[in-house]
């Protein structure tokens, strides 16, 4: 290749690549104006009143609308299960809190475990190429196309809120939801707070479905719904003393009344 | 002098023979890995690494260890290790390659993997551990490729080597040390979460890596023309068994810390290891066996009688070996996810693709050590009679 050539196409790629960077401008544009509806926060957080519950059937219902929604699938094995939301025992969700003296009640009901979107989330900090990060409002969210499936987050987070996809998930997803991505094997996933229905202005499908049990909403706010239910009772919240922040709230009323 | 790779014995051939079915069979079953998912693997949600990344930290620590023949060659003039310095940073080379293709075969979406490099992420260990590894790969292979040449045209090393092999030093404690920090900075991972890990990582790698390096000069002392000295060896065994007391005196520190303190979460993974918990007992022989053979090659060792019979050293370094990668490839990682982050026990079972895979990736290492070694043992001979004097 000559000098001259070597020009043309330099030339050439520098007005593609041009080119290129406006069209990008352009997708940044629009995703700006479909903005104007989204649920502004600046700290997305969840109330969980576990006394609402009536039984273990509540919060498999909950997790079934959720996975639903978000097409995530059901492998049928335990050992390669994709959850976003579930039920836990007392002893097994609060396990540093333990003790022989809860009432009974406590200790047998099931409480919904998901990701807790923390402050200061020690998946986000492990991870290799930023696929999972925290966003301005403190949700904890996923790129699955840039996760390289090395899954340093599911050993540094917690609360085994992360799930890994060993196989093809696509097959057990027994309905697709057209309006969402399903995942491809070889990438992790979890809870996104229903990212996507709050930039509709829409809350969490858990929330909605939850007939009040679970309550959303800006931990930011003193004024909001979430701020009033935590000023005004007791709660608990996983694994503080890790420093990680989490941003899920379980309110647990009156141990003895409900005894 | 890549040609001398060629030129070998029917034992060499049959050698890179084997290795090569074995690189074949650990291929295809990569390719079934690769088509269905890392659901061919034993591991699951809560046991999420498995032998594939245990592997891999075993074998950083394999590389690490050249350190403890180029400190007291390079730093203390120790002659008698002149010989086999080549040797060590070579099996840095081919140790280096194993762990990069164990976390490669780990990865459940490794065509993304340049996304490491597209995306820096300072904040992730991960990222530095790559960058320390592909460092210290870049050194070895320099250091040791250009003083081979340079002896093959019977001329003394350029100096920047010597600059190189300064750097190498530290380096080496740094790929070893950035791997103790991928587990003990993990929220809620007790069983790693200990300031200690980076020195039990670097006192298992010096007592394993110069063990194997020792078993390697053995081998080549029977079947070729490189004959180490038992000065080199004698010593390098003495390295050994100080490096192994250290280590086992680092993991009774641990043992100290979980059960003193009686915190339930520093317990658990121990008594998960050496005694089961819910009946979950798996690794429990293995983790004795590791005791059981650590104290043995320990003793053996450390008498000076048995220690210079090359029979007893032999069995002693083997013991010193496979208690150390007991500890730390089964041990150490699987221990680490248990209990997972609900208090329950999970258990986990290499699958037999998972096996084959790991025996293709150590038939790559093995491999490139021999051929590496092959054109070490060419260069020597070729010299022999026409020694440098110093």
């Amino acid at each position: 290749m000559n000098r001259r050539n070597f020009i043309k196409i330099m030339a050439g790629a520098a007005v593609g690549g041009a080119a290129i960077y406006k069209g990008l401008d352009s997708f940044g544009a629009e995703a700006a104006a479909g903005e104007a509806q989204t649920l502004p926060a600046k700290h997305w957080g969840m109330v969980i009143d576990v006394s609402k519950f009536q039984g273990t059937e509540d919060i498999k219902q909950i997790a079934a609308a959720c996975h639903q929604y978000n097409n995530v699938p059901d492998i049928g094995k335990a050992d390669h299960e994709i959850k976003w939301i579930w039920q836990e025992d007392f002893e097994h969700t609060f396990a540093e809190l333990e003790s022989e003296y809860f009432s009974e009640k406590i200790q047998k009901m099931q409480y919904p475990v998901l990701c807790n979107h923390c402050e200061n989330p020690p998946c986000v900090r492990v991870c290799p190429t930023q696929a999972t990060f925290k966003r301005a409002d403190g949700i904890v969210n996923m790129d699955y196309h840039r996760c390289i499936g090395c899954r340093f987050c599911m050993a540094a987070c917690p609360f085994g809120a992360r799930s890994f996809n060993f196989v093809d998930p696509r097959p057990h997803i027994e309905k697709v939801n057209p309006e969402l991505p399903t995942r491809t094997k070889g990438v992790v996933e979890k809870c996104t707070f229903c990212v996507d229905r709050l930039e509709k202005g829409e809350m969490p499908v858990c929330a909605e479905v939850s007939k009040g049990a679970i309550l959303f909403g800006d931990l930011n706010d003193p004024d909001s719904e979430i701020r009033k239910v935590l000023g005004a009772s007791f709660f608990i919240r996983r694994k503080v003393e890790l420093g990680t922040g989490p941003s899920v709230y379980y309110v647990i009323r009156g141990g003895e009344a409900s005894a | 002098m890549l040609e001398q790779a060629l030129n070998g014995s029917k034992r060499y051939y049959a050698l890179i023979g084997v290795l090569l079915i074995m690189i074949i069979a650990g291929g295809a079953a990569y390719l079934q890995q690769l088509y269905y998912g890392l659901g061919v693997t034993g591991m699951s949600r809560d046991v999420t690494w498995g032998l594939y990344i245990s592997q891999f930290t075993f074998m950083v620590g394999v590389a690490a260890s050249a350190v403890m023949v180029a400190i007291p060659y390079y730093l203390h003039d120790h002659k008698a290790f002149g010989p086999i310095v080549i040797l060590g940073e070579f099996l840095a080379v081919a140790a280096v390659v194993v762990c990069m293709l164990f976390v490669f075969v780990d990865l459940g979406q490794p065509a993304r993997v340049l996304n490491v490099i597209l995306h820096p992420t300072p904040s992730s260990v991960m990222f530095w551990d790559l960058c320390v590894l592909a460092g210290y790969l870049l050194l070895n292979f320099i250091i040791g490729w250009t003083v081979l040449g340079m002896e093959k045209k019977g001329f003394p090393p350029p100096k920047w080597v010597k600059v190189l092999t300064y750097v190498a030093i530290p380096w080496a404690i740094s790929i070893h040390t950035v791997t103790a920090f991928l587990y003990a900075g993990l929220p809620g991972r007790y069983y790693w979460m200990t300031a200690i890990m980076a020195a039990r990582f670097l006192s298992s790698a010096f007592a394993a890596g110069p063990a194997l390096l020792i078993i390697l000069c053995l081998v080549l002392r029977r079947w070729t023309s490189f004959k180490t000295s038992v000065e080199a060896i004698q010593s390098l065994a003495k390295i050994v068994a100080y490096a192994m007391i250290a280590n086992v005196f680092f993991f009774l520190l641990e043992v100290f810390t979980a059960f003193y303190s009686q915190i339930p979460g520093h317990m658990a993974a121990l008594t998960y290891l050496f005694a089961g918990i819910d009946g979950k007992d798996n690794l429990v022989p293995l983790m004795w066996c590791a005791a059981l053979l650590a104290l043995t090659g320990i003793t053996l060792l450390v008498i000076p009688k048995l220690r210079r019979n090359e029979k007893v050293l032999v069995a002693a370094l083997g013991a010193v070996f496979i208690a150390s990668w007991l500890d730390k490839s089964i041990g150490l990682v699987l221990g680490g996810f248990v209990p997972n982050a609900f208090g329950k026990v999970t258990e986990y079972i290499p699958s037999g693709i998972e096996i084959m895979i790991i025996l293709g990736v150590y038939a790559v290492g093995l491999l490139l050590l021999t051929i590496l070694y092959k054109v070490v043992i060419a260069v020597r001979e070729q010299n022999a009679g026409f020694e440098l004097d110093e």
